[in-house]
């Protein structure tokens, strides 16, 4: 060992024997990425994990497939339940997704790996909105910032920051490091964000939720915060989403907690904010400074395109929207509205009817994959609207394009009219 | 200008622990902010092409690279693992933060290319004393790690 590693690895005879290749070649690969990775984080040894989601079935590049396939080829397979995170390819929409023939052939081969070792094929960022929820308290191996950051918070499940290769090689062999959010004393959380000073019907659309999150990332770097002064009845799962997908990529938010709302912090009760802890206050203005931020167009500029659902439209969203759009008028010719979900998701939407109003007013579905990691939108498209503080923040530099964040109201108003529509009662 | 592997020449090292094992050598190149891989470089040429960072424009492949961690998306992990593939990866990384999302990068292109990319974490006081410029050579195996590089007798000689 070198003199400068403190923490001994003790690993179990069944760790050793699936490192010796005692269950197979894919395995003991796994296996030792596995190790690798707890010797990284210091972790003193490994834990059960009761499942897993999988985000390398993201096309990036010929490595990534060539991993993938050494692991089928090993005979891997994986032992927890596995959902996959989209992938770069609508399978439901073909065409729909525009990249040269050689490289859709390796992102389907990229997804069939997958498949092969025994995962879901969910295809979706959202594995949360599906069937068979983690629970509680339970240790998992997610993979995707934003389904890392609503597990640990939405449901109270317990997953470190997993990413490429250690998703799948967690997977394969049950096993993770105990370190990072496993452990309960690094879940506390460390500062206080005193959010009593924004009104609540500002709190009451998703997109302000967005913003709040690109405000807690910017503040809270990696801590773990806890939200308080927020009416309990304004809290759902899509804002705790909307909030956590926003959080991970302004800052690098895996946990945050809602007092009075999230699963732990109902069970610590009056416990939290722990005592001492740094109090810091986040106003309406807070909001709009971070509205403001996310937005790189101009009120009545010309919309091209209007892009929700990322992270996933869920099936409560589809219901809001159906709401917006029952009355009938459709959406100007020269803008397109997207909305991304998952295919479990939109077989709902399709039997509840939502689905078919959001298409006969004119919005296209994209289902499997996500509009800003491949090229889905038009090439034409200059200016877009969304919902999503993850997607505003991506997109610019992604799709150079510019961008607007705007409520669900003021996106379809928007889509409608042709030009960005601001509604500032929404926001003050 | 100093000739390395002379006499005259001094030897300087810098004790490290390895995270990835491997023997890499190449030109220092400190970047003066967290990367972010995946957005942040190129693929098929190592290129760094975000423009808010201090060293854009520059290219990590064939460097020894000195940084504190990566930033953002753990789709890093895959970019470096792809960049190794095509060549264009540093020859080493130096850290100063146990960074998970490069290291995996680094050992899942070990295990399928057997190419060893050495990373290794040094702690403050070895980051200091680094030099900022020249050519180093990292060691990294599971007995310990080092940065080594010479130093001229006199300064500016």
């Amino acid at each position: 060992m070198g003199s400068t590693t403190a923490t001994a690895l003790i690993l179990t005879e069944e760790d050793e024997a699936k490192l010796a290749g005692e269950h197979g070649q894919g395995v003991a690969m796994a296996m030792r990425i596995i190790v690798a990775l707890a010797r990284i984080s210091q972790a003193p040894r490994l834990i059960d994990i009761s499942s897993a989601h999988i985000d390398g079935c993201l096309y990036h590049g010929q490595a990534g497939l060539d991993f993938a396939e050494k692991l089928v080829s090993l005979g891997a397979e994986v032992t927890v339940p596995t959902t996959l995170n989209v992938s770069s390819l609508d399978l439901m929409h073909p065409g729909i997704v525009r990249l040269d023939p050689e490289e859709s052939a390796a992102a389907r081969r990229l997804m069939d790996a997958y498949v092969a070792m025994g995962a879901r094929a969910t295809w979706t960022c959202a594995p949360y909105q599906l069937e068979g929820r983690p629970e509680f308290g339970s240790d998992i191996a997610w993979a995707e910032s934003n389904a890392i950051v609503f597990a640990n918070s939405g449901l109270g499940a317990r997953t470190a920051r997993y990413g490429d290769f250690a998703d799948v090689c967690a997977a394969i062999t049950g096993r993770a490091p105990l370190a990072g959010l496993h452990v309960t004393l690094n879940r506390v959380p460390t500062l206080e964000l005193d959010c009593s000073g924004i009104p609540s019907r500002v709190l009451d659309t998703d997109a302000a939720w967005a913003a709040l999150g690109f405000a807690v990332g910017r503040i809270v770097g990696e801590e773990v915060c806890i939200l308080t002064g927020i009416d309990p009845a304004l809290v759902d799962e899509d804002r705790i989403k909307a909030l956590g997908a926003t959080a991970a990529s302004s800052g690098g938010v895996a946990l945050f907690h809602v007092a009075g709302s999230t699963p732990e912090a109902l069970v610590a009760g009056a416990a939290w904010p722990p005592a001492g802890v740094r109090r810091i206050p986040v106003t309406g203005s807070v909001l709009r400074a971070a509205r403001d931020e996310l937005t790189t167009a101009s009120v009545a500029d010309r919309l091209d395109a209007v892009s929700i659902g990322t992270p996933h439209f869920s099936l409560t969203e589809f219901a809001k929207l159906a709401d917006l759009l029952r009355d009938g008028a459709p959406f100007d010719p020269s803008c397109t509205v997207w909305i991304s979900t998952s295919r479990d998701v939109l077989a709902e939407a399709r039997s509840a009817g939502y689905a078919q109003l959001c298409e006969r007013a004119g919005a296209k579905l994209v289902v499997d994959t996500c509009t800003y990691l491949v090229p889905i939108l038009s090439e034409t498209v200059r200016t877009a609207m969304t919902t999503s503080g993850k997607w505003a923040w991506y997109a610019p530099a992604n799709m150079g394009i510019n961008v607007v964040l705007g409520t669900l109201a003021e996106c379809m108003a928007s889509a409608r009219a042709g030009r960005v529509i601001r509604d500032e009662s929404a926001w003050n | 200008m100093s000739r390395p592997g002379t006499d005259l020449a001094r030897e300087s090292r810098v004790a490290a622990e390895s995270l990835c094992p491997g023997v890499g050598c190449g030109e220092l190149l400190w970047l003066d902010e967290p990367l972010s891989l995946w957005g942040g470089t190129d693929l098929a040429t190592g290129m760094i092409t975000d423009v808010h960072h201090p060293q854009h424009g520059l290219s990590i492949a064939g460097r020894v690279l000195v940084m504190s961690a990566s930033r953002g998306s753990s789709s890093s992990t895959s970019v470096l693992a792809e960049q190794i593939r095509a060549g264009v990866a540093p020859a080493a990384i130096v850290l100063s933060s146990r960074d998970a999302i490069i290291t995996l990068g680094a050992l899942a292109a070990a295990e399928v290319y057997e190419v060893w990319l050495p990373i290794v974490l040094v702690d403050e006081h070895g980051r200091t004393a680094l030099p900022r410029s020249g050519p180093v050579a990292v060691v990294a195996t599971d007995a310990g790690a080092s940065v080594t590089w010479n130093t001229p007798p006199f300064p500016n000689d």
